[in-house]
């Protein structure tokens, strides 16, 4: 196969063969060459073949102790390619993510693509090779997958979705239920960066430098935990809603309160001033390479300096700890004055002028 | 952040808090007037923080909750029009109209965009030519130097696909009707910084000094925002009433000439409805009538009342009338508690006035407290 | 309406009584701003910036001024102590634990 000429690179089918046509959608020899010419070599994928299903070989791996975890995500992103990240690297880091909160591996995923008439070939490369580099890091192979195309308008441009399988490590993490008061809120590195990151790009605020995505896979914090014989009570990576949206949520599954401190929360200068800018709260801006943890007070220090210890989580810190309810479910000390409540994300954040 | 930081220092606060509490011999009704003050004073717990010295009645000043109903109504049926884009402050899109707000509107179909700033607007227009781009100009004297220097690019640079739907509003006018209502219970203001940073604070001295209610020109950092309380305070234990500046960093007497002569390019003064508190004489902007083309309403015309909003599809329901007595909230008459509609009809997912909406309106912050206000157990 | 934000100004980018522009930099970002209302600004100087327009510039005398009087004031041990007398409500500060708030608060690291 690897002979045969007409695979060995994107075939023009007609005049537009530097744009996704609808023809490419249709299941025929565009389509085809589409898949097996361009789109599984920017995969990396060798055999230039991937088949509409498969049987998952880290079902092998599995056992009662390590069972399968099974997650699926879409992204609908844009702008496409932000500083720091890409549509692509997030459909994989995403999903490998919300396994690796789950405290699993992530071993393989599919891959689907829904993509816009008109979408420029350039682009869908640079989209598949950053999703195939961030699939060659983190050790997940893309297993099985689908491509179809809708009519210009229908799309914004290129939607993914990904569904991911991993295994679990050999341990139980009781989850959101399981939290209980006197446990320990860590996060795994500063926040707010992914979403300032994007909200600079797509609206082109000019910010010089302009703010970085901390896109990253959670998975060596999460094995890093594990090592040292922690096993946290939840985990969960702040994405939509940030900081604020995961404890809300924690809050309302435990019936306690999150209580965080204002001096404790890590965020960087830049990422501050664009919140000052903006108006924004930082504890509602999205993250893709920061979680939030709980773990029982007895780890709080160990779990820490075994974070610390990862490179993705090497500014982990402690923001608080979970209370009996009251005054809120999620409350912060301020510098100054008495503790405020801290409000559930209702949208996405806006910047404000008043 | 420099000067930022050091007006959030925790000790200083302290010690400001203390001075506060020990000067204060009763309880005094202040009202700080800008929403990013109140912003501010919730975000850092300061009000709850003095509650028993001091009681902050949240003012009017917030352009979010102000802008007439029929200004957001009308930005809406532009929205609609082919080849119109309707541009923004963020803060305007979930403010509801007499229907809907300008985020379920673009959910409709209608073209609405926010932007950071008016001279984002004017660089969509330059991009775009075939575009028509109205820019929605919202906030008060602050704002207007931004929104009027951003009309005037888009003249000097001959694009005539421009256009301002003007809605300023002038805060010392609304604060004359409150000074002026009989059942107002403020007993002192804490004036708006950045708004003085423009127009300067001189016509505060006629005002205290007419009404007998002390003033303080106030920044918007928990420093400030206490100092502010602190000079305010110090005037009432003492029976004085004058205008003070206590921003002066950033607020001097005669404001920035500057801004002042590019609004006045722009704009004059006119008499303008407050939603929820009526009309308020010279309480705003509207565009000279030279510039008249470039005044979004006289551009696309007047367009009907009734018509234009889309069609109310099954997916939207329409709320049944509630009452609302924001203005009343707003006049520091009432507590949002009062207000039949609060915690029922109204709340932050469903608001049915602009101070519910605005999460630093008086309502949606009450609500906030109110709500989450449970025994505290310690710990 | 007010969210105005200082920055300071590190070089003019464009000249004129309209057009003029200056980069800011407002902690760890700098953004291009409209200077048209502060023409008389100079590299150095703190800016008030609002929705991308200089409105006017930061008086560091004055600023230095008030933080020298407020530092003045006497100092107070312990914030517990202020807010004890008010009410017999715990504002969280004297827990005693790594959970106190204001300067103390700030965890483990």
């Amino acid at each position: 196969m690897m002979n045969d000429p007409a695979l060995q690179c994107p075939i023009a089918s007609s005049v537009n063969d530097h744009r996704i046509t609808l023809a490419h959608g249709e299941g025929g020899r565009a389509m085809r060459e589409l898949v097996r010419g361009s789109i599984l070599g920017w995969l990396g994928c060798e055999e230039r073949f991937l088949d509409d299903s498969v049987e998952l070989l880290s079902h092998s791996a599995a056992s009662a102790a390590t069972p399968l975890r099974w997650t699926t995500d879409s992204y609908v992103i844009s702008p496409l390619f932000f500083p720091g990240g890409d549509i692509g690297r997030l459909a994989v880091l995403g999903t490998v993510n919300d396994l690796a909160v789950g405290g699993a591996k992530g071993m393989e995923l599919s891959l689907a693509l829904i993509l816009e008439e008109g979408l420029p070939l350039s682009t869908l490369q640079r989209v598949v090779e950053s999703l195939a580099q961030a699939a060659r890091e983190t050790g997940v192979r893309i297993v099985t997958g689908d491509t179809k195309v809708v009519p210009r308008g229908a799309a914004d441009q290129l939607f993914i979705t990904t569904s991911g399988i991993g295994i679990s490590l050999p341990w139980t993490i009781p989850g959101p239920c399981g939290i209980a008061v006197g446990d320990v809120l860590l996060v795994s590195g500063p926040i707010g960066q992914h979403g300032v990151a994007v909200m600079a790009a797509r609206d082109d605020l000019g910010f010089v430098p302009p703010p970085t995505s901390d896109c990253a896979s959670l998975w060596p914090a999460v094995a890093a935990l594990h090592e040292a014989g922690i096993t946290p009570r939840a985990m969960r990576d702040a994405t939509r809603g940030g900081v604020a949206a995961v404890l809300h949520e924690w809050s309302a599954a435990c019936g306690g309160t999150m209580r965080i401190g204002e001096q404790s929360l890590p965020i960087r200068d830049e990422v501050a001033g664009v919140c000052e800018l903006l108006g924004l709260d930082p504890l509602h801006v999205a993250n893709e390479g920061t979680m939030v943890i709980a773990v029982p007070p007895a780890d709080a220090q160990r779990a820490l300096l075994a974070l610390r210890r990862t490179t993705v989580a090497r500014e982990a810190t402690i923001i608080g700890a979970v209370t009996a309810r009251a005054g809120g479910p999620v409350v912060l000390e301020p510098s100054i004055g008495r503790l405020r409540v801290v409000d559930e994300p209702t949208g996405a954040p806006l910047p404000r002028i008043c | 952040m420099k000067y930022l930081d050091e007006f959030r220092d925790p000790e200083l606060a302290r010690r400001l808090l203390r001075e506060i509490r020990e000067r204060t011999t009763k309880r005094w009704t202040l009202m700080e007037v800008c929403g990013g003050q109140t912003h501010s004073l919730l975000r850092h717990g300061i009000d709850a923080e003095l509650c028993e010295v001091v009681e902050l009645i949240h003012g009017p000043g917030c352009p979010v909750c102000v802008t007439p109903v029929e200004l957001i109504d009308q930005a809406q049926r532009l929205a609609m029009e082919p080849q119109v884009l309707v541009t923004t402050f963020a803060d305007m899109l979930r403010v509801p109209g007499s229907q809907r707000s300008l985020q379920e509107t673009r959910a409709l179909g209608g073209n609405i965009r926010a932007v950071y700033g008016p001279l984002d607007a004017v660089r969509l227009a330059r991009e775009d030519r075939l575009r028509e781009v109205v820019f929605f100009a919202v906030g008060f004297e602050t704002t207007a130097p931004a929104t009027a220097l951003a009309l005037r690019h888009a003249i000097d640079e001959g694009l005539r696909n421009f256009s301002i739907l003007a809605a300023h509003v002038r805060v010392l006018p609304v604060m004359e009707m409150l000074a002026r209502d009989t059942r107002c219970r403020v007993e002192a203001f804490l004036a708006a910084g950045h708004v003085c940073t423009i127009t300067g604070m001189e016509a505060y001295h006629q005002f205290a000094t007419d009404h007998h209610l002390p003033v303080a020109v106030t920044g918007f950092e928990p420093l400030d925002l206490l100092v502010g309380i602190q000079a305010c305070i110090d005037q009432l234990e003492q029976g004085m009433a004058r205008a003070v500046n206590c921003y002066p960093r950033s607020v001097e007497s005669a404001g920035n000439p500057h801004a002042q002569r590019m609004v006045e390019s722009v704009y004059e003064i006119a008499d303008m409805e407050w939603r929820g508190m009526g009309l308020v004489r010279q309480g705003g902007y509207r565009l000279r009538e030279s510039l008249r083309e470039y005044d979004a309403e006289h551009r696309f015309g007047a367009l009907a009342v009734t018509d234009r909003l889309p069609i109310v599809g099954s997916s939207i329901a329409p709320s049944p009338p509630a009452v609302c007595l924001s203005g009343d909230v707003l006049a520091g008459r009432i507590k949002p508690s009062a207000c039949p509609s609060f915690a029922r009809q109204c709340r932050p997912e469903h608001p049915v006035g602009a101070p519910m909406v605005s999460s630093e309106g008086a309502c949606a912050a009450y609500f906030r407290y109110a709500v989450a206000e449970e025994p505290w157990e310690g710990g | 309406m007010c969210l105005a934000i200082p920055g300071q100004l590190l070089h003019w980018t464009e000249t004129g009584a309209l057009r003029a522009r200056g980069m800011v930099q407002f902690g760890g970002i700098a953004r291009e701003c409209f200077m048209a209302c502060v023409p008389e600004a100079e590299p150095g100087d703190y800016l008030l910036v609002h929705a991308g327009v200089a409105i006017g510039r930061i008086d560091a005398a004055h600023a230095a001024l008030l933080l020298a009087e407020l530092a003045a004031l006497p100092a107070e041990d312990s914030f517990a102590g202020d807010s004890g007398k008010d009410s017999g409500e715990d504002n969280g500060d004297d827990s005693g634990d790594d959970s106190g708030s204001g300067a103390a608060a700030g965890g483990e690291r």
